[in-house]
């Protein structure tokens, strides 16, 4: 026990809860977007592991990391408009084309990997580049706080800018007002004269570009390097994020530190003699754990309300 | 002909892609600055007519002229150039929105890369005051009540600078004192030089509010006549094809044991108020009790209560001397419960699924309709067919979609469905909401029929008429309380019970007391 606070209680802890929310929390914002427009897009998980190859391969082609991630972005947004062409003009279902994408990417980077790099699970044999880090001045200057939050891959700064920045979309321009009308009423939206489909296929698009971000930072800042389904699932705690957030860009955000924070004690507890199976088990059973409670918590909330209310009555009477 | 229509569509022919003829040759023509009824029963067409011209839907044949230039309305978006604005039976806003936001959807004003929502705001207030339809603009949508939105829905076509403005059965959902004010507001309009086109069931409203109506019957236009020249009675033998008598024929009722017994039911709503408030009541067999009230005082709850479908937060309900609260709504059903629900698209039908499969959803698992392990499709289809000739059901054959079907066609379904179980208890909310004058009096004179069998009926209705005409006692409710009981609905006038639902009057709490026969 003593030797688990250490591990919490330690600078470094908090420093590394960030960089694993990073990926999740491009991911639910990924989720948020496209979740506000009526299509859930559940193919992030393999739109993160396509771009995390792209990357890669395309940093090392050009020597340039910012090249490799505007490849990687554009490959997001390309993958995302697939899936909107597969849904919205084939009319195929939405979580069937998802899935097939997953598979697609999972098999499919694995081979891409393996006819460039000539190996099965790890791009090490490619000069990859990462992204630069990034050290606050004066913050990084201030105990606790300085060596938490300075010295961060730039992706982890812009995904905790991304938060502001799709709150802003979502809540204050036009399109983000758009995409709200189209995913709570489309048919209201259609009577206004705004085309529910191309708003659809414009919010698939914009979830399949922030994805991407999430992606590249797998394999140029979190590694470095591109290996078999490294995304490992963060597809999927995101759409939980996302949902436990209440599909608000601020409730995600704190969703997905939460998760953060577990993924970090997984890999934190693997210095202490836990067993690695069960270490590497617990992003995963706290989100169904929080799911489950969030839940809970929601039903309990409206069995207090009913006693509240029936119980005002009495001295009334 | 002499031309002096603003507006006229002609030779419009619609046929859906399942073969129904919704509109077959139409000629249809307004005058500038009128006001125009159509009219028609259900399935007619006039929804169709009216999607048309909005551009909602596209017609096989016929062209629209506007002010003597053709005109190609192939989406909402031109049909709003072009002026013409619509009110849709189910209303078209998005509850999360507030009023302005509502507004502004799709033709928001910008400042820089953001929505310019003082502007909206702004613009929103402005139009309220001119045309005298109060709003709050910073309202959210969810929490206004169907008055309300109507009046969004009104400002909304105008933000977009309609003048001719389509109301697809405005007054359906309205209170009367509700439709008193959009009547006045309808006038306003009318008077300030816009053009509207008014659809709905209610004859004595078309008589009283519009210049000239249209009358449909069966996908053609049975003729247009100006309203002083026709008695409602006109009317309807036009559009059913035969007179219509909307005055029930009824025995004095000869209640029974007590079937439904309510005891001191405590509801919360949505928003976790208390929408009910200790109310206690009984229904016996052979007896229909009436509910009156103003729209949103604990009508809904109450409902929701004594179906099952929401918690009871506190007291007590038994049907048959059970009680229910902590029964499934399968298990009260199984008492022998129906219900008609107000919302028909929500509690009502599954849209997508077909009439057949829609009136078997209650009793699939009856042993009729089910054998050990599969279905018995020769007596489900008997069943479908029958209910569809019964009911009058407007389809091209029982495996039609529900959702394809006409406003009050849908009703139709779910009316036939709950009648057809014998059942002991009937609850029955805005039965004959949206329905069309003839069907009406079906489904009028098939609740007093079953009430003959000895099942207990309580309805709930926003309609005076329709309460004082079938009740056999009334009790009101006004925010959440019982105030008012009458053991003989027949002696009640409409303006004592206005006075009850308003508030002003209040009975004795032994006056109502006495709709709870034993304890
Ligand atoms: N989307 C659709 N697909 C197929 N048939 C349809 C569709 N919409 C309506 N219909 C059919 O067209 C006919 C006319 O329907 P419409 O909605 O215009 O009637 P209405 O006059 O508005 O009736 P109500 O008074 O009940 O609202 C009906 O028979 C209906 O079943
Ligand atoms: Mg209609």
């Amino acid at each position: 026990m003593k030797d688990f606070l250490q591990i919490i209680f330690t600078t470094q802890f908090g420093y590394s809860v960030l960089r694993v929310t990073t990926p999740i929390l491009f991911a639910a914002l990924a989720a948020l977007v496209s979740d506000r427009a009526g299509v859930i897009n559940i193919a992030l998980e393999g739109i993160m592991l396509i771009t995390a190859l792209t990357g890669v391969l395309f940093s090392t082609w050009f020597h340039s990391a910012w090249l490799g991630l505007l490849m990687a972005v554009i490959m997001g947004t390309l993958t995302g408009m697939l899936l909107g062409y597969f849904h919205l003009k084939l009319k195929t279902n939405v979580i069937l084309a998802a899935v097939a994408l997953n598979l697609l990417a999972s098999g499919g980077t694995i081979f891409v990997l393996y006819l460039i790099a000539g190996d099965k699970g790890i791009s090490s044999s490619l000069a990859s580049l990462t992204l630069p880090k990034i050290t606050i001045p004066l913050l990084d200057k201030i105990p606790v706080l300085g060596p938490i939050l300075s010295g961060h891959n730039v992706l982890t700064y812009f995904a905790l800018l991304s938060v502001f920045l799709m709150h802003y979309f979502i809540y204050k321009t036009p399109m983000g007002m758009r995409i709200r009308a189209v995913g709570e009423n489309p048919e209201a939206a259609d009577s206004v004269g705004i085309g529910v489909k191309k708003t659809q296929f414009i919010a698939l698009a914009m979830s399949g570009m922030i994805a991407s971000f999430g992606g590249a930072y797998m394999s140029m800042g979190y590694v470095s390097w591109f290996s078999r389904d490294m995304t490992a699932g963060r597809g999927f705690i995101a759409l939980a994020a996302e949902a436990m957030g209440g599909a608000t860009p601020i409730g995600s955000f704190l969703a997905s530190l939460l998760f953060g924070f577990f993924d970090a004690l997984s890999n934190s507890l693997q210095l202490l003699r836990v067993p690695a199976e069960f270490v590497q088990m617990i992003p995963y059973v706290a989100t169904v754990v929080g799911l489950v409670l969030y839940t809970a918590a929601k039903r309990n909330q409206y069995q207090r309300m009913l006693i509240k209310i029936g119980r005002q009555l009495e001295p009334e009477k | 002909m002499p031309d002096d229509a603003m507006l006229r569509m002609e030779k419009i022919t619609k046929v859906y892609p399942n073969g129904i003829v919704a509109n077959n040759e139409v000629d249809f023509s307004i005058r500038k600055g009128e006001i125009h009824a159509l009219v028609g029963e259900n399935g007619a067409g006039k929804s169709t007519l009216m999607r048309i011209l909005f551009g909602l839907e596209e017609s096989q044949k016929g062209r629209i002229l506007l002010n003597g230039t053709e005109i190609k309305n192939e989406s909402p978006h031109i049909a709003i150039a072009n002026g013409i604005g619509m009110v849709h039976q189910h209303f078209m806003l998005v509850p999360s929105l507030t009023v302005a936001e509502n507004m502004i959807l799709g033709v928001e004003p910008k400042k820089g890369l953001r929505i310019d929502l003082q502007k909206a705001i702004k613009d929103t207030r402005a139009l309220a005051e001119k045309y005298n339809l109060a709003v709050d603009p910073l309202a959210k949508v969810q929490f206004l009540s169907v008055g309300i939105k109507q009046k969004v829905e009104i400002l909304k076509a105008l933000y977009r600078g309609a003048e001719i403005l389509i109301l697809d059965e405005p007054t359906a959902v309205l209170t009367p004192q509700e439709t008193k004010e959009l009547f006045s507001e309808l006038k306003l309009l009318k008077k300030q030089g816009n053009t509207i086109i008014f659809i709905s069931h209610k004859l004595h409203e078309v008589k009283e509010l519009c210049d000239r109506v249209t009358i449909m019957r069966n996908g053609r236009i049975k003729g247009t006549f100006n309203t002083a020249d026709v008695t409602p009675t006109d009317i309807s033998r036009l559009m059913v094809g035969r007179d219509v008598i909307l005055e029930v024929e009824k025995d004095a009722a000869k209640p029974k044991e007590i079937v439904l017994s309510v005891t001191n039911l405590v509801m919360a709503n949505d928003l976790g108020q208390r929408a009910v408030k200790g109310v206690s009541f009984q229904v016996r067999k052979g007896e229909i009790l009436g509910i009156a009230g103003v729209e949103g005082n604990g009508q809904r709850e109450l409902v929701k209560g004594v179906t099952g479908l929401e918690r009871i937060a506190h007291g007590e309900v038994t049907i048959l001397g059970e009680s229910i609260n902590r029964k499934a709504i399968k298990e009260i059903r199984n008492l022998g419960t129906c219900h008609i629900p107000e919302d028909r698209m929500t509690y009502g039908v599954a849209k997508e699924m077909t009439i057949e499969q829609n009136v078997l959803a209650d009793k699939y698992d009856s042993q009729d309709y089910t054998g050990r392990i599969l279905t018995k499709p020769r007596a489900i289809r008997d069943l479908s067919q029958k209910l569809v000739e019964e009911y009058q059901i407007k389809c091209s054959s029982p495996l039609q979609e529900v959702g394809m079907l006409s406003g009050g066609n849908i009703q139709k379904v779910v009316v036939a469905r709950e009648f057809s179980t014998n059942p002991q208890l009937i609850i029955a909310d805005q039965p004959t909401r949206g329905i069309d004058v003839g069907s009406t009096e079906f489904i009028r004179n098939r609740l007093v029929e079953l009430r003959d069998e000895d099942s207990a009926v309580m309805l709930v209705s926003a309609d005076l008429n329709e309460v004082l005409e079938l009740s056999d006692s009334l009790i009101v409710m006004y925010e959440g309380e019982i105030t008012a009981f009458f053991e003989d609905a027949s002696k009640v006038s409409e303006e004592e019970l206005g006075l009850y639902m308003l508030g002003i009057k209040h009975q004795t709490p032994e006056e109502i007391g006495g709709i709870v026969y034993e304890k």
